[in-house]
């Protein structure tokens, strides 16, 4: 696989411009996130209103890979409900570690990080955003890939 | 050059009366191709690429010398050491003898009694802070260390000093990287038990005026640990000139194999230290009452060791000999100054680690490009090199940064190594726009 797949244009964008990067002032949930193995960072703020993911944003620093996917989450999960956001992360997860030859659900935009499951070690850093969003609405402070 | 005859290359005849001409040898090239050939893996393609293998102080590769010395062991003679009365219990006993009397040599230590293999040298470490921390460590004692530690030179001394009470100092280091020798002997009080410091940084680069700090630690009666886990293949060391009490080496990176690593301590101290691995052949006499020990080193040698990795050593050490570590250096510090020349002049990098004693490695960070994302795509090219906190998280806190590349050089690099790392790079610059 070139690395063209994994660093697409989408992913590029997202990491160059990220979405909803900033804090929610009064977060009902909030987590931070950490790769020891990189240092990637990530903080994830939800503002969740009758069960509804009303507001969510990120801070972190990172890799392209780490802030594009928590960029395209945080676009992602906005509007959902709460159940709807687990699911999706099973089936992120699911996605990004598949064996590179197997075929994996199409996530709409998410499935521009399919192409990560051929570096595996760069896994991890599509996967941060996510783990620390489900610690967010588990209530718990942090999370790590580990 | 009148015909005084034909000479050997790479000597010059210095000037003089007719019948009195000396020849001075000049400085050999190093010949960087023949060293080439000796080291199998380089000749293989990574992602269709030849390898450009540029994460030397992460490892190095092995030359064939060190491949056939291990293989002949197993082939051979391979046998436990030490008590068997059978022949190859004798040659592996006599050869893992012979290879403990190369790191001796290699180290210029006095005696073999003070040369103990180990695992690592994060094990050489550990194994210090432990047994001499239970002859020496008291509540209310100091340990002082430097702030460009690798994480094995941090962490056994954290667990030491929780445990008996003691307290860790740390010397800082300036924005160039350089410790700061007149913080470090500010720090060396009457309650400062060891000075543990690196002779050369795995993240900077910088290499520690090691003869000037023990001056100052042994003024105070503190001795001295030095990590030498960088320096040992990439410069000359002499254990006595640096009047270290412990100085540690660890084979993989001396181009040996994983597992075997050296400890040099002096005697006196190791005598009076208690056993840190207690087990089969660091003892004398085995009661259910108590035990006795071994005498030097294998007092600190439980357990069957790495036989063949030590004789693999061995063969690794003769090979760098062979080759002359002056030799090495001169030819990996044309490199390191070519290559921070090229990587410097790309928009947007900052070398980190700019000591104006420094070999073999060049830290830098890219900007808008994470360390994470030039490994990957310069990996795609062929290139390895290393990126993240390189087991150093306080140095990487120290200059701001998540992380850095690290690209390290080691004797069979060459200038079209920096080269397609430079294009390597510049790749990435396109790739993250």
């Amino acid at each position: 696989m070139s690395l063209n797949e994994l660093y697409q244009e989408v992913i590029l964008d997202h990491n160059k411009r990220p979405r909803n990067f900033g804090r929610i002032e009064g977060a009902t949930h909030e987590a931070q996130g950490y790769n020891p193995l990189c240092g990637d960072r990530v903080a994830v703020f939800l503002h969740v209103d009758a069960d509804r993911i009303a507001d969510v944003a990120f801070e972190g620093s990172g890799c392209a890979i780490s802030k594009a996917s928590a960029s395209l989450m945080t676009d992602r999960v906005k509007g959902c409900t709460v159940d709807e956001v687990r699911d999706l992360f099973t089936r992120f997860q699911r996605m990004v570690t598949a064996p590179p030859d197997e075929a994996v659900e199409d996530l709409g935009k998410l499935s521009v990080l399919a192409g990560v499951r051929e570096f595996p070690v760069r896994v991890k850093c599509a996967s941060l955003a996510w783990h620390t969003l489900k610690a967010a609405l588990d209530k718990r402070p942090s999370a790590s890939t580990e | 050059m009148s015909g005084e005859g034909p000479r050997a290359p790479g000597t010059v005849q210095s000037g003089g009366p007719a019948g009195t001409t000396t020849a001075e040898r000049v400085l050999a090239p190093f010949d960087v191709q023949r060293v080439r050939r000796d080291f199998p893996i380089l000749r293989r393609l990574v992602r269709g690429r030849p390898l450009t293998y540029l994460d030397n102080a992460a490892t190095t590769q092995k030359p064939q010398a060190v491949l056939d010395a291990l293989t002949g062991y197993y082939t051979g003679y391979n046998a436990n050491i030490h008590r068997g009365v059978h022949l190859l219990s004798e040659l592996a006993t006599a050869a893992h003898d012979a290879a403990r009397e190369k790191a001796r040599a290699f180290l210029n230590a006095p005696s073999t009694r003070e040369i103990v293999f180990t695992r690592n040298s994060t094990e050489g470490i550990n194994l210090v802070a432990h047994a001499f921390g239970r002859l020496r460590l008291r509540e209310g004692d100091e340990v002082v260390i430097s702030a460009m530690e690798h994480h094995s030179n941090i962490v056994p001394w954290q667990l030491v000093c929780a445990e008996r009470g003691a307290r860790l100092r740390v010397a800082p280091i300036d924005d160039a990287g350089e410790l700061i020798l007149e913080e470090l002997e500010a720090l060396i009080g009457p309650r400062t038990r060891i000075v543990a410091v690196t002779h050369m940084s795995n993240a900077l680069g910088t290499i520690n005026p090691i003869e000037a700090i023990v001056e100052l630690a042994h003024a105070g009666g503190v001795p001295v640990l030095v990590d030498g886990s960088q320096a040992a293949y990439h410069m000359p060391v002499d254990v006595q000139a640096l009047g270290a009490d412990f100085y540690v080496a660890t084979g993989h990176k001396l181009y040996g194999p994983t597992g075997i690593g050296i400890l040099y301590g002096r005697a006196s101290l190791l005598e009076d230290m208690p056993p840190f691995l207690g087990g089969g052949d660091m003892i004398r006499s085995v009661t259910f009452e108590g035990s006795t020990w071994n005498d030097l080193p294998h007092k600190f040698e439980a357990g069957t060791p790495d036989i063949g990795g030590a004789i693999a050593l061995g063969a690794a050490l003769d090979y760098i000999s062979g080759i002359g570590l002056a030799a090495i250096a001169r030819h990996e510090a044309d490199l390191l100054a070519y290559a921070t020349d090229r990587v410097a002049a790309l928009p947007g990098v900052r070398i980190v680690g700019t000591a104006r004693r420094k070999a073999s490695i060049l830290s830098f960070v890219m900007e808008g490009a994470h360390p994470h994302d030039i490994g990957t795509i310069v990996d795609q090219e062929g290139v390895a090199i290393r990126t993240g906190h390189h087991c150093a998280q306080p140095v990487m806190e120290r200059f701001g940064v998540p992380a850095t590349a690290r690209a390290s050089f080691a004797m069979y690099n060459t200038r079209e190594d920096v080269d397609a790392l430079v294009a390597a790079l510049q790749r990435v610059q396109a790739v993250l726009g």
